[in-house]
């Protein structure tokens, strides 16, 4: 982890492994959405429309995924002032607030014809969206606050308070009487999946996941050469400078 | 063939699901390996333009 945290090391690392991250991704979706679409069959109650489920559930599940990464990051480095974990939490902002957008508008095509509404005030539902609005929100504060150490130390509070919605959005469907299903995958007593449908979910959640890991990567990638070539034109500007006041 | 297209009359929810999924994703990646590369090379540039002038 401390070997990690220094960003040279880190992007060289990442050069290494992001070839075979993106190539395994590609080859991830192209063995799950053949399985997704076509092989796999149709739900007794749900008909065609269960196919909706093998992105809408990845995206759910990397929509909460990354919230946890932005509180663990934001915590990080308002504990440790880790330049890394900045940014690496800036990283997975507008790559966590996409995943909950599809999930928020492929839930909602799927419970037009499955549940007869488009939207509905209900726990999950809800809890999702303001999950939503998280993500905005610190994307927003970072963007509005002109000191970059203000904003970032303003996001990471504001992303730490936002923790509180993960478990609420985890347990709503067993806490409120919902209209969302209650958990399928992660069951005390194991998936109450058929192994024709639990397949193509497990390889579609591996696809979401690696494409994840590669996104996060180049945009962190993207942040440490940002700030380097902020430091170098700085230090150019500034040799000149000294060049000029010198004569 | 139409029949895998219309998926049992779901056809108009589907598609458009994975539509727009499939565009979301590829368009931030699209942009997320874009950015990278850019400000790599630019970094790079910067090194190279550094060390000329030092010289």
């Amino acid at each position: 982890m401390h070997y990690l945290a220094n960003p040279a090391r880190f992007v060289s690392l990442a050069d290494r492994l992001l070839p075979w991250l993106a190539a395994a991704t590609a080859l991830a979706f192209l063995v799950g959405l053949p399985y997704a679409l076509l092989f796999s069959p149709p739900d007794y109650q749900q008909g065609e429309t269960v196919r909706i489920m093998y992105i809408h559930v990845p995206s759910a599940y990397l929509a909460t995924m990354g919230y946890l990464g932005l509180g663990i990051a934001s915590a990080v480095w308002l504990i440790w002032r880790h330049p890394l974990a900045d940014l690496a939490a800036v990283a997975l902002a507008p790559v966590g607030a996409l995943f909950t957008g599809l999930t928020l508008v492929t839930g909602a095509v799927w419970g037009k014809p499955t549940w007869g509404t488009w939207w509905v005030w209900d726990a999950r539902l809800t809890s999702m969206l303001v999950l939503f609005f998280l993500y905005l929100g610190y994307m927003a504060l970072r963007e509005a606050i002109e000191d970059p150490d203000k904003a970032g130390k303003a996001a990471a509070i504001l992303s730490l308070v936002g923790l509180i919605n993960l478990p609420i959005i985890k347990f709503s469907v067993d806490w409120w009487n919902t209209l969302h299903q209650p958990a399928s995958l992660l069951r005390r007593d194991g998936p109450a999946m058929d192994p024709s449908m639990l397949t193509p979910l497990l390889i579609m959640l591996g696809a979401f996941s690696l494409y994840f890991v590669t996104v996060i990567l180049w945009r962190i990638k993207a942040a440490v050469a940002a700030k380097r070539v902020d430091g170098l034109r700085r230090a150019r500007a500034h040799a000149a400078q000294r060049a000029r006041t010198a004569a | 063939m139409s029949e895998f297209f219309a998926m049992g009359g779901y056809g108009a929810y589907i598609w458009p699901c994975y539509g727009l999924t499939l565009i979301g994703m590829v368009a931030l990646a699209g942009w997320s390996f874009a950015k990278q590369r850019r400000l790599t090379r630019e970094a790079e540039r910067l090194k190279a333009l550094g060390k000329e002038s030092r010289q």
